[in-house]
C-alpha cells in the first residue's frame, strides 16, 4: 500500500495520465491477447498515451494555467501531479468471477463505504453519487478508458464532474492455487481545489485506509458472501 | 437478557442488555445453556488485553440451543444442540480451506486494528476485545454467532453439557499444544502451568502416546489434579524446575516443552520480579517467565510448543538457548474447528471426560464473584462453570 504525494512517487505516475499504470499494464498484455482484444487494448492505449504525453509536453511548454481546466483529468492529473494511492489483495476467487462482480458497478455500494448509488448510463459511461461533507452529495460521471474482460478495467471521471480521478482495477492469478491477486490504482487531484477536497473527504482523511478497507470488504464479500460486522449487537451500558 | 459486562479492570458485572438479532444471513442465535470462565478471562479481568471498551459482553466457552437462524444458513436449525468454537471463521478463505481457522482473512469487522499490531488480520474470537472484532461474548443468556455454518459443532443428547462444553476452547487447545509436541515413542513432555489447558494438554500428550509427562506448577490442588491425570509434578515454589526437570530425564531433559501459562506467569525466580515491575511500570506488555523456563529447559533439538496467550512484546527472551540448541516453536489462537469432531469422538468412546476440570458450578448472577475466585485461585478453583438459565429473581 503506498499513498502520500512526493516527487518520487508523482514522477512514477508522471506518464500515467489517468493511470499510466493502464498503460504500461495494457501494453504488456499486448504479448498474449487475442489479435481483437489486443487492437482494441492497443487503440485504447494509444489514446491514452497519446493524451498523457500531450498534455505533459504542453504542461512543460507553456508552464499550463488550469484555471478553467481543473476537472478535466488529462490536465488535473498529467504531469506531476495529482495524489496516487495504490493497494492490493488477494482473493480467493478466480479472476473472471472478479471481473464480473466489479464490471456490474452498480453493485459497488455494497463494498465501496462512501459511494451511495451508482447507476450504468451506457456501456462505457457511468453516474456516480457519494457523501459529500456536511450532508451533501458528490456526483460525477465516469467513463471506461480502458478494458480487458476478465483482468481490467480503467476509468477516468469527466469534465464537469464533482470529482476529478482516475484508476484502475486488475486481476491477475496468484500462484499455485491461491486465487486472484487484485491490484487497485487510483489517482485524483489533490485538495488544494474544491474539487480534490471533495474526493480527500470521500476518501476519509486517509485515502490510502478507506481504499485498503474498501478492498478488504471486496474480499471478504466475494469469499465469505458477507461483510463481517457487529453493528447492532447488544452491549452493556458504558 | 442478563449479560456478563466488562466496565474496567476488576470491574465486570451482570446485568440486563437488549437480547442479540441476527445481523448477517449466515448468523444464528443460540441460547447458552453452560457457559464457563477460561483463564484467558482474567487476562482481561486484570486489564493485560487492550482494546477492551466498557460495556463489552465477554465469555468465548458457551453450548446451547439454537433459537433462530440467518437466511443464509442452510446447516443449522433451530432446536439443534450445539457447541460453539471461540474462534470464528468464514470457512471459505486460504486460511479456513488450509483448517487454520484461527487465522481466517473474513471475520475480524476490526481487520486493520489487527494488521498494525501484527501485520495481518488474525480471525474474530467471541467476548475478546476489539482488536479480535469486539463481538459480544457468551456469558450471557442469548448470544448471535456469526458464520453459525461453519463452527458450531452438534452434539449427541447422550452426552451432558459438562461433557462437551470444553469443546469450545480449552480442550481443543490442550490437545493441539499436545499434538504440536509432535511426540514420539519415549518422549517426555513438560507442561508450566496446571490451569485447565494445562490439565487438557497433561491428558492429550498421554493420549497421544508420551511416556511421561510432568506438570509445573505451585498450586496444590492444581498439581494434584495433575497427578490424579498420569504426570508427575514439580512444585516450583519448593523445587528448582530446571535441575528437577533435568534429574527427572537422566540429564536429557524434556523432548518437549508446553508452556500453558502465557502471559501473565507469576513465577517466583528474579526475572518474574522484574517483568512484574516492566509490565506495573509500562515498560514492557507481557510477563513470559515461564517461556524462559520452558526454553532454557528443553532439550537440544526439541520442541517448545505454546498454548498460553500472548498479545505483545516479550523481554529477555533467551533466544540464543532457543538457537543453540535448534529448538522448534510451534504456537498460536487454536485452530478449534480442526479439533471438535475428532474430540467429541474421543469422549463420545470414553477415553476422556473434560468435566474432570471443573469446580464450581454457578449461576450467571453469580459471575462476578466467581471471577475473582478463580482469578485469586481461592476456595480450590480450577474451573468455574455458569449456567445462564438458572438466573435468580431480583
Amino acid at each position: 500500500m503506498t499513498s502520500g504525494v512526493n516527487v518520487a512517487s508523482a514522477e512514477r505516475w508522471a506518464s500515467a495520465l489517468g493511470g499510466a499504470a493502464l498503460t504500461a499494464y495494457a501494453i504488456k498484455q499486448l504479448t498474449d491477447r487475442s489479435p481483437a482484444g489486443a487492437a482494441l487494448a492497443a487503440a485504447g492505449t494509444a489514446l491514452i498515451y497519446r493524451g498523457a504525453t500531450g498534455h505533459c509536453a504542453m504542461y512543460a511548454a507553456a508552464g499550463i494555467n488550469t484555471a478553467h481546466d481543473d476537472d478535466d483529468t488529462k490536465i488535473a492529473l498529467a504531469g506531476p501531479r495529482g495524489v496516487n494511492v495504490e493497494d492490493s489483495f488477494t482473493i480467493n476467487a478466480s479472476p473472471e468471477e472478479l471481473y464480473v462482480f466489479w464490471r456490474n458497478f452498480e453493485l459497488l455500494p455494497r463494498f465501496m463505504n462512501h459511494v451511495l448509488e451508482v447507476r450504468q448510463l451506457d456501456a462505457r459511461r457511468s453516474h456516480w453519487v457519494a457523501k459529500a461533507p456536511a450532508g451533501r452529495k458528490a456526483e460525477w460521471d465516469a467513463e471506461i478508458i480502458n478494458e480487458i474482460p476478465g483482468e481490467l478495467i480503467g476509468w477516468r471521471t469527466l469534465p464537469g464532474s464533482d470529482v476529478v480521478s482516475a484508476g484502475s482495477v486488475h486481476f491477475t492469478c496468484a500462484p499455485g492455487g491461491r486465487g486472484t491477486e487484485v491490484r487497485v490504482r487510483l489517482q485524483y487531484d489533490p485538495p488544494a481545489g474544491k474539487v480534490g477536497a471533495t474526493v480527500a473527504w470521500l476518501l476519509g482523511h486517509d485515502p490510502a485506509h478507506s481504499i485498503h478497507e474498501d478492498l478488504r470488504r471486496f474480499k471478504q464479500l466475494m469469499e465469505a458472501g458477507e461483510i463481517p460486522t457487529t453493528k447492532g449487537q447488544p452491549r452493556g451500558r458504558s | 437478557m442478563k449479560a456478563l459486562v466488562w466496565h474496567g479492570t476488576n470491574d465486570v458485572r451482570v446485568e440486563r442488555v437488549p437480547d442479540p438479532t441476527i445481523l448477517n444471513g449466515r448468523d444464528a442465535i443460540i441460547e447458552v445453556t453452560t457457559t464457563a470462565i477460561c483463564g484467558s478471562d482474567l487476562h482481561l479481568l486484570n486489564g493485560f488485553i487492550p482494546t477492551m471498551q466498557a460495556g463489552d459482553i465477554l465469555g468465548h466457552e458457551f453450548m446451547g440451543e439454537v433459537v433462530e437462524v440467518g437466511k443464509e444458513n442452510t446447516r443449522l436449525k433451530v432446536g439443534d444442540r450445539v457447541v460453539v468454537p471461540f474462534t470464528i471463521a468464514c470457512g471459505r478463505c486460504f486460511f479456513c480451506e488450509r483448517q487454520l481457522w484461527s487465522c481466517c482473512d473474513n471475520s475480524n469487522p476490526n481487520a486493520w486494528m489487527s494488521e498494525e499490531l501484527y501485520g495481518y488480520t488474525m480471525s474474530g474470537l467471541f467476548g475478546y476485545s476489539h482488536l479480535t472484532g469486539g463481538y459480544a461474548g457468551g456469558q450471557a443468556q442469548y448470544v448471535r454467532v456469526p458464520f453459525a455454518d461453519v463452527g458450531p459443532l452438534k452434539v449427541p443428547t447422550t452426552l451432558s453439557d459438562e461433557q462437551v462444553l470444553f469443546l469450545s476452547d480449552i480442550f481443543p487447545t490442550g490437545f493441539m499444544a499436545a499434538e504440536n509436541c509432535d511426540i514420539r515413542p519415549g518422549d517426555v513432555i513438560a507442561v508450566w502451568g496446571c490451569g485447565p489447558v494445562g490439565q487438557m494438554a497433561i491428558r492429550s500428550a498421554l493420549l497421544l502416546g508420551a511416556e511421561r509427562v510432568i506438570a509445573i506448577d505451585d498450586v496444590a490442588e492444581r498439581l494434584q489434579l495433575a497427578a490424579k491425570g498420569g504426570a508427575e509434578v514439580i512444585n516450583l515454589s519448593e523445587q528448582p524446575v530446571f535441575d528437577t526437570l533435568k534429574t527427572l530425564t537422566g540429564g536429557r531433559g524434556p523432548d518437549a516443552c508446553i508452556d500453558a501459562v502465557g502471559l501473565e506467569a507469576h513465577g517466583a525466580t528474579l526475572d518474574a520480579y522484574i517483568d512484574k515491575m516492566k509490565t506495573a511500570a509500562y515498560l514492557a506488555t507481557d510477563r513470559p517467565s515461564a517461556l524462559r523456563q520452558a526454553i532454557h529447559s528443553c532439550r537440544k533439538g526439541g520442541i517448545v510448543s505454546i498454548p498460553g496467550v500472548y498479545g505483545g512484546f516479550l523481554d529477555k527472551i533467551p533466544f540464543g538457548a532457543a538457537f543453540q540448541k535448534g529448538l522448534t516453536f510451534k504456537m498460536g489462537q487454536t485452530h478449534v474447528m480442526r479439533y471438535m469432531q475428532p474430540l467429541l469422538d474421543l469422549i463420545e468412546r470414553g477415553l476422556i471426560d473434560p468435566s474432570f476440570v471443573i469446580t464450581h458450578r454457578l449461576p450467571l448472577d453469580q459471575a462476578p464473584a466467581a471471577y475473582k475466585t478463580f482469578r485469586d485461585k481461592a476456595d480450590g478453583c480450577i474451573k468455574v462453570v455458569l449456567k445462564p438459565r438458572e438466573v435468580t429473581v431480583h
